[in-house]
């Protein structure tokens, strides 16, 4: 019965709703997660209906259903929210079990959480995977979700049963089934190759995009992940081209003939913003994504006005501009109007980030040390949550839980993209085949 | 920076009336400016000089005291040392009047990635307008930013930081 007294605790204070705070933004609370991330969740493999070959990675349905509770287990385990025991550590079970547990046999284990799923081969070479979650203390099933994938996706099926029990236990959004955008980099400090890249939220499916014979940098997913907004030197210039993930073709966002970088898109993925320095004089201008229309120049400060990220609801931006003589933070209305600087604290402020939550603001935090910081939009409640020699360029979770950054080493300029949770307990250093910088962090996949 | 602000100034010559008045306007110059010197008759078409072609980027990195400007940090101003350095430039785009050239502005690694961009073109455009003051038409004059992406220097210390806040003149050849 304690668990599940803790659990209905945590969930009353996760859930509770975010308070317009006085400076007009809003805040969100960061409460202490430790009680519900204590749980002991079991992940046996789920069981095949029948192991039949399937053009999935694992080659058949029984292969694949104990990499699917690997998968899930990873998920949960790597992001430092639970303690899941998965399916290499665990008895099999019947098909027949995954809609009946055992739960005697559980609770013998000492799990309190049990997740079963099952595979079973569609029509058409698709997959269908169950996923349930129940608690075994209370011996009951707590929700169900069932997926139909098609072989290249299978790796999905985990991720979205991941996110059922993530969002179940803690009453926060999904944010697992969600890839990230990024740069790869190898080479020398003073002549580095510089890729762009992509892979899903745990590293699985890792594609180059380009080559390296020219620089790439600043990548951004578009809300609905069929195209990536990014710097590139192709032409010997910096210049932001949009990426077609389908078609492999790519065009200038703006052929001006002058310096185009830190693209941005609109959350209903209609508008880019882009920054252009003209005569040493850096703004911001925002650009119709679907091509044409004259671009809408949105600051007009003799500085360095850049990048720009989204409220949630479209209608501000918050951007970075050293208008004041430093990097500092501004916000705006969409349409350029009411500029106000919101950073009043030691250092400068750098690469604003709105949560998708709309509660914070992340950014990065030059007072020596390069940090990971958050704040809320009105500038109030400053949180400093890493604190290493260079962390950069925040990037958010779909949820607005986690934020991804990417932390350079002294001298050596080695580059590795790091992720840590609000509370900033939770740090961790992303595996990549290279090192690795710019993350771009998509929202959940459609 | 002391170090690199030290390095041998070659002569110049004053190219305009105004160039010095100019300089000497904006910011007292730490050391004075050298002698005028004569003007040495324009060499002809493919004459070399030690097998240096006129013309050439071997020959403006001989003849102009730098190709390289320096910046204080988070800074784009051109100091009176800069200066010297530009008027040489100057010189020798004077002589060759049918050459080009990039400025490449560039950031130490002690910056965020996209300011550094919108800095190191801030910077490539100061020594631009310096060049521009002097005389040289704009449109022979393009600028390119490297950010932090280029670094000459290695080390995370001061003294790498400083020779990497740049621009860099490259003629197009």
């Amino acid at each position: 019965m304690k668990t599940t007294t803790l659990i209905a605790a945590a969930l009353v204070a996760l859930s509770a709703p975010a308070a317009f705070a006085q400076d007009g933004g809003l805040v969100g609370s960061v409460s202490d997660e430790s009680e519900w991330q204590d749980l002991g969740i079991a992940i046996p493999a789920f069981p095949a209906q029948q192991d039949v070959a399937t053009a999935a990675a694992p080659k058949t349905t029984g292969a694949l259903g104990v990499e699917l509770a690997r998968i899930i287990t990873a998920d949960l385990k790597n992001n430092g929210l639970f303690k899941p025991v998965g399916p290499d550590a665990l008895p099999r079970i019947s098909f027949g079990e995954a809609t009946n547990p055992q739960f005697p046999r559980w609770q013998s284990m000492g799990s309190e959480m049990l997740v079963h799923g099952f595979v079973k081969a569609a029509a058409n070479e698709q997959l269908t995977v169950g996923c349930y979650l129940y608690d075994v203390q209370l011996q009951t099933e707590l929700v169900r979700e069932g997926y139909v994938v098609s072989p290249a996706d299978w790796r999905r099926a985990a991720h979205k049963c991941a996110d059922l029990v993530y969002s179940r236990l803690s009453g926060e959004d999904p944010f697992f089934d969600s890839k990230i955008a990024y740069i790869a980099e190898s080479g020398p400090k003073g002549n580095r190759r510089k890729r762009l890249a992509i892979m899903d939220s745990d590293g699985a499916n890792h594609r180059f995009i380009t080559s390296g014979t020219s620089t790439a940098l600043t990548p951004r997913y578009s809300p609905d992940y069929s195209k990536i907004a990014y710097l590139s030197y192709s032409d010997g210039n910096p210049r932001i081209y949009v990426y077609d993930v389908n078609s492999g073709r790519q065009h200038l966002v703006a052929d001006t003939g002058s310096t185009t970088f830190a693209p941005r898109w609109s959350p209903d993925g209609k508008w880019i913003l882009y920054s252009m320095a003209i005569g040493g004089n850096t703004d911001i201008y925002r650009v119709s994504s679907a091509g044409g229309g004259r671009p809408v120049k949105l600051t007009s400060s003799p500085g360095i006005d850049i990048g720009g990220s989204y409220s949630p609801d479209g209608s501000k931006i918050v951007f970075e501009s050293d208008r004041s003589g430093s990097q500092q933070i501004y916000v705006m209305d969409a349409d350029g109007g009411n500029q106000k600087r919101v950073s009043f604290f030691g250092g400068r402020a750098a690469t604003p980030e709105w949560s998708p939550r709309g509660d914070q603001i992340a950014f990065t935090h030059i007072a020596g040390n390069f940090r990971i910081a958050t704040m809320t939009p009105g500038g109030g409640n400053l949180r400093n949550l890493t604190d290493a020699w260079q962390d950069e360029a925040p990037t958010w979770s779909p949820n607005g839980r986690i934020i991804q950054f990417f932390r350079t080493e002294r001298n050596s300029g080695e580059t590795s993209l790091w992720q840590v949770d609000l509370t900033g307990r939770h740090l961790r250093k992303l595996d990549t085949p290279e090192n690795a910088s710019d993350p771009s962090w998509g929202p959940v996949r459609p | 920076m002391s170090i690199l602000r030290n390095r041998t100034i070659a002569p110049i010559i004053l190219i305009a009336a105004g160039s010095l008045a100019l300089g000497a306007c904006k910011t007292t110059p730490k050391e004075l400016p050298p002698e005028p010197t004569q003007t040495p008759a324009p060499t002809g078409g493919m004459d070399t000089v030690n097998g240096i072609v006129p013309g050439s980027q071997a020959d403006f990195l001989a003849k102009v005291s730098s190709d390289t400007v320096y910046f204080d940090t988070d800074e784009s101003n051109i100091d009176s040392a800069d200066m010297a350095t530009l008027q040489s430039q100057a010189q020798w785009l004077m002589q060759f009047t049918n050459k080009r050239i990039t400025i490449e502005g560039h950031c130490d690694e002690r910056g965020t990635r996209e300011y550094n961009l919108a800095l190191g073109e801030r910077r490539a455009n100061a020594a631009k307008n310096y060049l521009v003051g002097l005389g040289i038409d704009a449109s022979r004059i393009s600028t390119l930013s490297y950010g932090k992406e280029r670094p000459k220097a290695m080390g995370s210390n001061e003294g790498a930081w400083a020779q990497n806040r740049r621009a860099v003149t490259v003629t197009v050849q």
